[in-house]
Formats: C-alpha cells, structure tokens, sequence
C-alpha cells in the first residue's frame, strides 16, 4: 500500500472519517452504519492500490495521490452552462442532472413513466436498498473507500413490466473550487420484463481545480429485463475518474454497455463487471477510448459466468494518440457450472502516437467444458497502403488519418443505437482529430 | 502534360526503373505493355509518390511542375490518378464519404467551394450511369467485400468522379468480364477530351481495340526498349515479348 506519509489522501481519509461518518450517517441504520465501519476498516488496511496490485500493474496513480482533495462536497451554484454541454443534439430523451452526484430536480425535465427515481440520501429507507446495497466483506481500495464515505447518487427503480418510451439521458456535473474527492453511489434495479435505455454523460469545467470522482454504480437486471447503457466521458484534464458499475444480470436479462472515453481526464480508471447470476442472459460490452495528451485510461472488464447458457460479447477498441497510455485487461471467467457458455472477447488498438503505449490482456478461466469462447487482442499503426490509396485521391494526410480513425471506431459507434446519441459521439471524436503526429 | 526524362527509381535498394523516357500530351491515350515485372506499376507507383520508391536519377514534369516533389495528394489535385492495378479494402470508410472528401479537398487546393449535397448527389448519379456502377456499392465501405470486378469498377468511377487531367490505369482489365471491359471502355471513351491524356497498363490487346491508343511503348528490365503505334500492340500479341527481349540483349551489349 501507498505509506500514509507519501499520501496525503490517505491521512485526509483516515483522520476524517470519523466526522463524514456522523455527518452522512445520522439517518442510516444500523446495518448500513456496520457495513461503512468495515469498509472503512478495509481501506484503512489496504490504502490506494499501488503497481504492486496485479489489478493495478499498469495504473500508476503516485503522481494524482499527491494532491490534497476535500472530501465534503462544496455547496456551489448549480452549472447550467456546463450542464448544457453535456446536451445530444437531436436527442429525443428524458434529462436529469447530477451535480457532485447529487440530484437536482431543478434541471430536469419530465420523468419517464414506470421509473422511480430518488436520490440516495433518501432511498437507504427503501427495503430495496437494504435487499441491493452490496456489502462485501473483501472490498478493498476505491471500492471499500466509496462505501465508506458515500454520501448521495441516484436510485432507479424500473418497474416490472415498463416499457419507457424514452431514454433517460443523466448529466454527472462536476464542480469545485477547490480540490475535490466525490464518491456518488447508484443502485440501478430493473425490474421483470422492463426495459430501459439510460445515457450517461460526465462532464465537469476546464481549470486548476483537481476533481476525483471515485464513483460506483450497482445495477440488478430482473428476469427479462433489459437495459441498454451508454456512458460518455469527455471530462477535462483536471479530473481523474474511477468508475466502478457492477451489473448482476438474472435469468434471460439483456444488459449492453457502450463506454466511450474521450480525450481530456487525465485518469481513466473503468471497472465493468457483469456477473451472470442465472441462466440464458446475454451481455454486450461495447467500449471505444480515445486517448491523448497524457491521459491514461485504463478499462477493467470482467463478464463472470456462473450459470448455463448465457451469452456474452465484447469489443472494446483504442486509440491512443500523442503520449497517452492504454490497459485494456478483459476477464472471463466461466464457472464449472456454466456449461453451453458463448463468451467472445475482442480488442483492438491503434497505437498513433510515437510515445503512446497500450497494454492488453485478455484473460480467460474457463471451468466448464462444454464451451465456446474466444478472445483476440491486437495493436497496430495506421495501415501505410490505406493511408496511400487515400492520398492518391487528394485526401490530405491528416484528413487521411482522421477517416482511418473514424473507421476504426466505427465498429463500436455503430453499435449505438440511437442516431443522435452516435451523431454527439462522432462529433467528440472528429473535435480531437486530425492528428499532427 | 507529362514529361518523364530519365527516370531511375529503386526499391528496398534495388534498381527497378532504369532510365525511362516518356512525353504525353494532353488529348493523348499511351499504351504501356511489358512482361511481368518489367517495372509498369513501379512506374506508375512513382508517379503517384508511393514512398517506398527512391527516385535516383531523372525527373518529371507535370504542367510544368516538378512532380517528384510534391506529396501524393498535391500530385492528385494537379490532376494525376492513379487506378490501381490492386485496390485496397478500407473497412469502416464510406464509398461515398470517402469521394466527398477527395472531392472537397480537390476542389479546396483549386480554390472552389466544396459541392452542395445535391449537386455531389447529381454528379454521382451521373457517374455512376456513365460506369454502370452500382448505387448500392456507392454507400458500402471502401471496396470492402467488392469482387475484383467490382473494384476495378469502382476505380473507374472515382476516376469519373474526381475528373483528373491524366489518367494512369493500372491493369484496369484484368479481372473484367466481357461486359465490364465493354462498360469501362465505353466510360473511359466518354471521358476521354482533348484536355485530359491516360496513360493504359495492360497486358491485352483486347483492351486496345476499346480505347484506341495513340502511342504503344514496351517496358522491359526497368526500360522502354520499344514505342509504336497501335500496331505495335497487334504485333505483340502475335509474337510475344521474346524477340523484344533479344534485341533489348543485343542492344545492350553494343552499348
Ligand atoms: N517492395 C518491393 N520490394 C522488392 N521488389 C519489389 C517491390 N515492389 C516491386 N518489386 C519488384 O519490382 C519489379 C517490378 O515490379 P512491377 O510491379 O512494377 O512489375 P509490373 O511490370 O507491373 O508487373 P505485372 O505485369 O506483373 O503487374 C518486380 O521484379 C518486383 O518484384
Ligand atoms: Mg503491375
């Protein structure tokens, strides 16, 4: 673990739990109160995770552990501008934001019908959130650290049986003064037979000021259930995300996830888990990142097969322009008891810029033998043929390179199934090529 | 229109054009025949600015400017196309936007406008009809899943799309059934003026009764050993490339 001396965090976290415990927790019960307790109890054991944690290899987070970070959510007026940014043209959906992970019911529109929506401070009284709300007795890290110190997110609860006729479009807003450690937890249920397409969009300003979100979202996918969920990331450099979302998928659920990371964040941290609890579910994970500058972005993946059945696929594809730094490590793990498994896994990296690097690992456990899993990894330079067949036609070479790249990420942007929603994404993308190198 | 004085050009250090001498004018079709590996598409691959062909020695003028030193896509917007002899699949990049694209960036370097939609349309149903190419190809990805046919094809309609002022086909027939070779001869017909020349790579004479060339040259061992009229092509045909070659020897060892 990172020594509490070389960590300011660290010492910011442990000296002041005490106090964000009883300002957060007067309302709680006692079993949530137990579990923040043993949470807390982990993290103060296991610290940040360092390069020595085999989850953590390539993830160096020394240089963003060294700023101070507040760890109580500023009382700030409320960004419409920046909110506005996160906006899809064209995009015909229900909106609601999110500011430091806390709802505000000023800034939305109506709300989809057959989906309840409450912030977090106020759901830890639903039976709901007692029955959903994970305690893991082995959390450790960021995870065991959110559980701990949460304070407010979202709670939806589809209702079984609804069938939204929109998507639901959520603005994570982040803003501070000064540096800021938030820790927004969501507990996403779907209920039988409902279906629901949700957009998330993080966004925060361009400034000085360090923003860390360390967010978690945990998400129930009833009996023939469906969501599809889509995050954008195009936060600025001055903030560092860590994301984890767990989705527990139950008998014939359909979950897809589109996460598409943009240029900006200096840290990138996604941690997608999909854990499939019963048989004959299916499971897309989709994901494009485009990185630049010096960000790093690191996406974990595990699709953990426990039953038989099911299906999964994925593809997740990078570009990595200038000095920026990729890890894609992509699980699957197939339990003995998970026979007739279909789980395919693919990714591919197009490494552009000359100090750019990327790490892929698939990693593949498989227990049961009547199988069929397959899983690819690539990484490569632009293709000199394609680049000369399209300035033969007068395409200038940053132009070239740019239609290489939008086609290299089109096997993902297709994906998408709203056009507005794919429209915004080329758009993020085309705002950060050409590229000069 | 094209002047080529001397032209030596190697590859991964090996010598593969030695000397070519070449003029076209525009309102002029040239037949370029030669056995395999004689150095055609090298020579046409130095011409468009592929980078892997060192030019050692000679120079090309292209309207009067120093081609060699221009970058692949300025030599395009001079007005050069090159028709490959094997066009590469770009998974991912429309047909369509690519040729928007080419277009703009075309029209941008002669100082024009790019073209409205519906005029791009207008000009890409036109083309389509003059190449029999079909629309359905026009919005798939870049020559992705085409037959070798249909790739060919597809050279040609960029080439009725982007309207250079010299055209150098590469093997335009090879792969074209009778039909297709009929079509694209017909389309090459149409677009032939006496403002734009083409340069024809082919191993047939076949072709040569379609678009009837002006001037047949033979490209042997990296040289033209022979230039001619169209008869030169008949004659070809009837007697192969072997007395060619000898008197290419001859010629050679006299020197
Ligand atoms: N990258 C390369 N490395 C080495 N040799 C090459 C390379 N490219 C071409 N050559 C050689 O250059 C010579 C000329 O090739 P080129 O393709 O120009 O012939 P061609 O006249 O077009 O033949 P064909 O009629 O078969 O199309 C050949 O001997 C070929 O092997
Ligand atoms: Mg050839």
């Amino acid at each position: 673990m990172n020594s509490p001396s070389e960590v300011t965090l660290y010492d910011e976290v442990i000296n002041g739990f005490e106090k964000l415990a009883n300002q957060a927790s007067s309302d709680e019960t006692s079993d949530l109160r137990r579990i923040r307790k043993q949470a807390f109890e982990n993290f103060r054991q296991s610290g940040f995770p360092t390069i020595r944690n085999e989850d953590w290899k390539y993830t160096n987070l020394t240089r963003f552990l060294k700023d101070e970070y507040a760890l109580n959510v500023p009382n700030l007026p409320v960004p419409t501008r920046l909110i506005d940014t996160a906006r899809i043209a064209d995009f015909d959906c229900y909106t609601i934001a999110l500011v430091n992970g806390v709802w505000d019911k000023t800034l939305g529109s109506t709300l989809p019908q057959g989906v309840e929506l409450l912030p977090m401070a106020e759901a830890k009284q639903d039976p709901a959130f007692a029955e959903w709300f994970t305690q893991n007795h082995n959390d450790r890290f960021f995870t065991a650290l959110n559980t701990a110190l949460f304070a407010d997110g979202l709670f939806i609860r589809v209702k079984a049986a609804a069938l939204p006729d929109k998507p639901l479009h959520i603005i994570h807003a982040y803003t501070a003064g000064t540096n800021l450690m938030v820790q927004p937890r969501h507990i996403w249920l779907v209920n039988e037979r409902a279906e629901l397409s949700i957009v998330e969009s993080i966004v925060s300003e361009k400034g000085q000021t360090h923003i860390w979100v360390n967010s978690l979202t945990e998400i129930v996918m009833h009996r023939d259930a469906k969501l599809d969920h889509t995050t954008i990331q195009s936060a600025p450099a001055n903030v560092r995300l860590v994301n984890h979302t767990t989705v527990r998928q139950k008998k014939q659920s359909l979950y897809n996830n589109y996460t598409f990371t943009l240029p900006g964040a200096d840290l990138v941290r996604n941690d997608l888990q999909a854990r499939l609890e019963e048989d004959h579910t299916e499971t897309h994970l989709y994901g494009l990142y485009l990185a630049a500058d010096r960000q790093l972005v690191d996406n974990h993946t595990l699709v953990d097969h426990q039953k038989p059945n099911c299906f999964s696929n994925e593809l997740y594809k990078g570009v990595l322009l200038e000095q920026s730094t990729g890890v894609f490590n992509g699980k699957v793990y197939v339990h003995q008891d998970a026979q007739k498994t279909n789980a395919f896994q693919q990714n591919n990296n197009l490494v552009i810029g000359k100090k750019a690097t990327i790490d892929s690992k698939p990693e593949l456990e498989i227990y049961a033998d009547d199988v069929k899993c397959s899983h690819g990894s690539t990484v490569g330079q632009f293709s000199e043929e394609a680049l000369f067949y399209l300035r033969a036609r007068g395409i200038g070479e940053a132009a070239a390179k740019a239609l290489l790249i939008n086609a290299f990420a089109f096997d993902v942007t297709e994906k998408i199934k709203h056009a507005a929603v794919e429209t915004h994404i080329n758009r993020l993308i085309g705002q950060h090529i050409p590229v000069t190198q | 229109m094209l002047i080529i004085k001397n032209l030596h050009a190697e590859v991964e250090e090996k010598q593969i054009l030695k000397g070519i001498n070449l003029e076209v004018k525009a309102g002029e079709v040239h037949a370029i025949m030669g056995p395999n590996g004689s150095g055609k598409s090298s020579l046409a691959s130095v011409l468009a600015g592929r980078e892997s062909y060192q030019v050692t020695q000679g120079e090309v003028k292209f309207h009067g400017k120093d081609l060699l030193d221009m970058s692949p896509e300025d030599r395009a917007r001079e007005g050069l196309f090159l028709a490959f002899q094997y066009p590469i699949e770009i998974p991912g990049v429309s047909n369509v936007n690519f040729l928007k694209t080419a277009l703009a960036e075309i029209r941008q370097y002669r100082g024009l406008p790019p073209l409205e939609a519906k005029e791009f349309l207008k000009l890409s149903r036109e083309k389509q009809k003059l190449v029999e190419f079909d629309a359905q190809l026009v919005n798939r990805s870049l020559n992705e899943g085409f037959s070798g046919g249909e790739k060919k094809r597809n050279e040609i309609f960029q080439l009725a799309m982007l309207e250079p002022s010299l055209a150098i086909l590469d093997e335009t027939d090879s792969g074209l059934d009778i039909d297709a070779l009929r079509i694209v001869s017909q389309g090459v017909n149409k677009l032939r003026s006496k403002d734009n020349a083409f340069i024809i790579i082919t191993h047939y004479q076949r072709l040569l009764e379609y678009i009837v060339p002006d001037f047949v040259h033979v490209l042997y061992n990296g040289r033209i050993v022979k230039s001619g009229t169209k008869d030169l092509a008949l004659e070809l045909e009837e007697k192969g490339y072997d007395w060619l070659k000898e008197e290419a020897r001859e010629k050679a060892e006299s020197i």
